[in-house]
């Protein structure tokens, strides 16, 4: 069962249209939210009108800051930072200033159109050049964080991390350029949406949530319940990437729920989510020391990630990104500055790959650009620096974890590294590793029921990315059972025990491990059944999956409970837990439990005259440890290769002059279709068992994505000579960049 | 409020009768006057494909479409494909090529792919890239998709 591609649990449903989103769950007297918002992204809000909105036959409430407790309550993973309402002014396009709740979603959208809001436009703090500048205006009141040296600038917080002494260190070869990675957003299919509804003394949300017991933590927090009366219900997201991990419009809609006394409903268009989640766009500035070989000298590295005006979980993202920089490598000396800036633009959040695309991109085109200024081979170049298993990548830290050499190895023979090109085209190939999850708690609970089958309950959000199906896996592999005959449960805070978080590819690791564990419980407890029915000793009784054994007896686990229980029947229920305990010491609380090691290869053509290029090969190599189920995990590295094409050919959004989206929603901003696919896309995987999770799996999933960007603009630089720092490689920017070649300049910096 | 408008129309081989506003568009009206919420709402401006369905046989984005001018016609919605309870080719197809995900996408490429194939029984790659190009998949999974559209194709009866 183990190791095979089973297929997808609830992929029936899914296929059929049956399987049920959050948006498409019915309450009776339910009632619909809009939210009002502003046409900039800063303005002090001087008065809100909701004289003529409040006249919309069916509207039951409009909320403005002044109906929530003062001081405003506020919430956020990272810091207490976002007003459930704006409060004074708001800090975003697209943030609220009041919500209308109405009997119709039409009523709704109606009245939200006639509330008025007096309001004057401030300037924006937009670019990581505005943010870093003394003299723009803050972002966020320094109340906030009245001990905060920091307080009154837009730095949220600045890391120094590093070893060894950078400024000692001598190089034949120096490399010091600048990379910039722009803003990004999820575009998961499903847009956000969000029921909250009084429950007796509590309240229940449903909600398209990664975390649903970090959801529920907050709302607890901010309406000031205890946890055992608030219940999340979080049905499988429809893609997240990370733009579903923390609460964005839960807690307001708590308070309207509370005031309405009746269910609320918020669907958030695509549009809206555009405005409520996005990536962190970084600013990095490397120097780089080689030795005429290639080896590596140091890293001098300064990261700045703009993110938005509310903190969400970005200082993690800009903190975790820029601790790893460095990349899979022997790096002797490196001096990193991090800093995460506030800025007046989208909350910026979790997103697949988690800050290792934004650096990976940069070191990964230093190291190119070191090998084609020393003459050395790009494949050399990574092959010489490599950590080798054992090795440590941060000093201190957790060692190499896999054979990442015969990873890069197999992409290279997969795209033919070496073999003569036809003109026009070009051959990239580029590493990454991401840290996997340092601390985290799962628990699960097994149940065998008396004939035979099971429930598994576990608190993993399955979003795609096949959780029900590997857990079912794994508890089918223990306890003999078949898939069919196993239901998972997830997504209820209120019957599941709790599971921090569904991110950073942990839930294989760690919620398989939970579950693993708890199935060997309900194992010892059959053995314990066995011996006090048959009056056997310890030792006699050999409990395999879906078979108990003792001398002269051979039981099915349905059988043996007949046997022990009779008419009175009952269950066996194992509990199993997978912690990682928090390390006050550790830089990041922790080190991470695995690595995601990718090295992904690609070989492409550019037509010159029009900079567009098309990607005949793209290979990408993961190294999982163990795949529970190959075709899961090929899939889903096969789309966060896709997805990598996106932020690598096409994605950016962009901003006018007011901090508003210019190219918001999907008419404007595109993400790969059928027609912008590699003509061959594969994925390997480097299988050898050495993972932390069951059977030796690591963690899988967003490895795809992270070296996509410098393996196609090495494969750009070779097919064209021109050398691109600024992403995303648009036909016009490769085409800018192979003019000015012509022209013997430099390609011109980007927009802003 | 806006004035009303009745509806006949036949949905999913039934005749189905709803007042409803007379700007609602047809997604709208299946996913909350019809209880048939296996039909998608992403992008609302026929740009994703999440909301395909058949008018009259004919995929279209059903965000796109007033349900009043669906009034006579036939309606085909994810929950209208395979037949007595039993999937079709393509829907085994896509869960025997891993081709699902979230799933979030998958009922408007279904339907997409359905009609697809029933244009064009034996499609090509390039032509089932280009008859997909106009439903988003942001999982990623294109080419496992694109595979089990080609698997059905291969077996005989794709429309089953």
């Amino acid at each position: 069962m183990i190791g095979t591609s089973a297929r997808r649990v609830g992929g029936v449903e899914r296929v059929t249209g049956r399987q049920r989103f959050t948006g498409d769950v019915r309450l009776a007297g339910m009632l619909h939210v809009k939210l009002v918002t502003l046409d900039c992204a800063r303005a002090r809000i001087a008065a809100v009108d909701t004289g003529a909105a409040s006249g919309v036959p069916g509207v039951r409430a409009i909320l403005t800051a002044a109906d929530l407790p003062r001081p405003i309550p506020r919430y956020g993973p990272t810091y207490r930072d976002r007003p459930v309402l704006a409060v004074g002014e708001t800090k975003f396009h697209g943030e609220p200033v009041a919500a209308v709740v109405a009997e119709t979603e039409e009523a709704a959208e109606e009245a939200a159109g006639l509330v008025r809001v007096a309001c004057e436009e401030l300037p924006a703090v937009l670019t990581v050049a505005s943010a870093l500048d003394p003299s723009a205006p803050l972002v966020q009141d320094p109340e906030l964080r009245p001990d905060d040296l920091l307080g009154r600038t837009n730095i949220r917080r600045e890391w120094h991390f590093g070893w060894g002494d950078v400024a000692a260190a001598g190089a034949d070869c120096v490399v010091d350029e600048v990379y910039t990675f722009p803003m990004v957003t999820h575009f998961a299919i499903e847009p956000h949406a969000f029921i909250a509804a009084p429950d007796r003394d509590g309240l229940i949300i449903w909600s398209s949530i990664q975390h649903p017991y970090l959801l529920q933590a907050a709302i607890a927090e901010v309406v000031g319940l205890p946890l055992s009366k608030v219940r999340v219900f979080a049905p499988d997201p429809g893609g997240a990437f990370g733009g579903k991990q923390h609460a964005k419009f839960e807690p307001l809609l708590a308070f309207l729920a509370l005031r309405t006394g009746r269910p609320v409903r918020l669907a958030l268009t695509l549009e809206e989510t555009f405005q409520a989640v996005r990536r962190s766009a970084f600013e990095i500035r490397v120097r780089s020391g080689f030795r005429s070989d290639g080896t590596i000298a140091f890293h001098d590295t300064e990261c700045n990630a703009l993110m938005g005006a509310y903190a969400d979980i970005a200082p993690r993202v800009i903190a975790k990104s820029g601790y790893l920089i460095c990349g899979p490598y022997r790096v002797p000396d490196a001096r990193i500055v991090v800093r995460a800036l506030l800025s007046h633009t989208t909350p910026a959040t979790a997103f697949r790959g988690f800050g290792t695309p934004q650096v990976a991109w940069a070191i990964e085109s230093q190291m190119d650009e070191a090998a084609r200024r020393l003459g050395v081979d790009r494949l050399e170049i990574r092959l010489k620096n490599l950590a080798r298993r054992g090795d440590e990548v941060v000093p201190g830290d957790r060692p190499a974890d896999g054979d990442w050499a015969e990873a890069v190895s197999r992409a290279a023979a997969a795209i033919g590294w070496g073999s003569p090109l036809a003109l026009g085209r070009g051959r990239g190939i580029a590493v990454a590793i991401k840290a996997s999850a340092t601390t985290g708690a799962s628990y699960a609970i097994v149940r065998l029921h008396h004939d035979g089958s099971v429930t598994v309950m576990a608190g993993t959000s399955d979003m795609g990315q096949g959780a029900r199906t590997v857990l079912a896996q794994v508890a089918g592999q223990e306890l003999g059972v078949p898939l069919e005959r196993i239901a998972i449960v997830m997504g209820d805070t209120g019957s599941v025990p709790f599971d921090l978080q569904t991110s950073a590819s942990r839930s294989t690791v760690f919620m398989g491990t939970a579950v693993l564990n708890a199935c060997r419980e309900v194992r010892r407890q059959l053995a314990e059944i066995a011996r006090e029915l048959f009056g056997l000793a310890e030792g006699e009784v050999v409990v395999e999956p879906g078979i108990v054994r003792a001398p002269g007896l051979e039981l099915r686990y349905e059988e043996l409970l007949a046997q022990a229980w009779g008419p009175v029947r009952g269950e066996l229920i194992g509990t199993g837990v997978r912690r990682g305990e928090h390390v006050p010491a550790h830089p990041l609380g922790g080190p991470p439990a695995f690595y995601e090691f990718n090295c992904t290869a690609v070989e492409l053509e550019v037509d010159r005259e029009t900079g567009e290029m098309l990607v005949l090969r793209h290979v990408s190599v993961a190294d999982v440890g163990r795949a529970l189920n190959p075709a899961h995990v090929e899939v889903q590295d096969e789309g966060a290769a896709v997805m990598g094409l996106g932020h690598t050919l096409m994605e950016h959004l962009l901003l006018d002059e007011h901090g508003r989206i210019r190219n918001l929603g999907a008419l404007d901003y595109r993400i790969p279709t059928t027609k912008d696919l590699p003509l061959e896309l594969r994925s390997l995987l480097v299988e050898n068992g050495d993972g932390p999770g069951p059977y030796g799996a690591k963690g899988a999933g967003e490895g795809g994505l992270l070296a996509v960007a410098p393996a196609v603009a090495s494969a750009v630089a070779e097919a064209t000579g021109a050398v691109i720092r600024d992403l995303p490689l648009t036909p016009e920017r490769v085409w800018q960049a192979v003019e000015a070649l012509g022209r013997g300049g430099r390609p011109d910096p980007p927009a802003a | 409020m806006s004035e009303t408008a009745r509806v006949s129309l036949t949905l999913n081989g039934e005749p189905r009768t709803v007042e409803i506003g007379a700007g609602r568009t047809l997604l709208d009206t299946l996913r909350w006057e019809l209880d048939l919420t296996g039909t998608k709402e992403c992008c609302a401006a026929g740009e994703c494909g999440a909301c395909t369905v058949y008018l009259d046989g004919e995929a279209v984005n059903s965000c796109l479409v007033l349900a009043a001018e669906a009034d006579g016609r036939e309606v085909t919605t994810i929950e209208g494909l395979g037949s007595g309870g039993r999937l079709s080719r393509l829907q085994e197809a896509f869960l025997e090529t891993g081709a699902i995900q979230c799933g979030f996408c998958i009922p408007g490429m279904v339907v997409a792919a359905d009609a697809l194939l029933r244009e064009t029984p034996r499609p090509t790659l390039d032509e089932v890239l280009q008859g997909l190009s106009g439903n988003l998949c942001r999982c990623g999974g294109y080419t496992r998709i694109c595979a089990a559209v080609l698997r059905a194709a291969g077996a005989a009866d794709v429309t089953g």
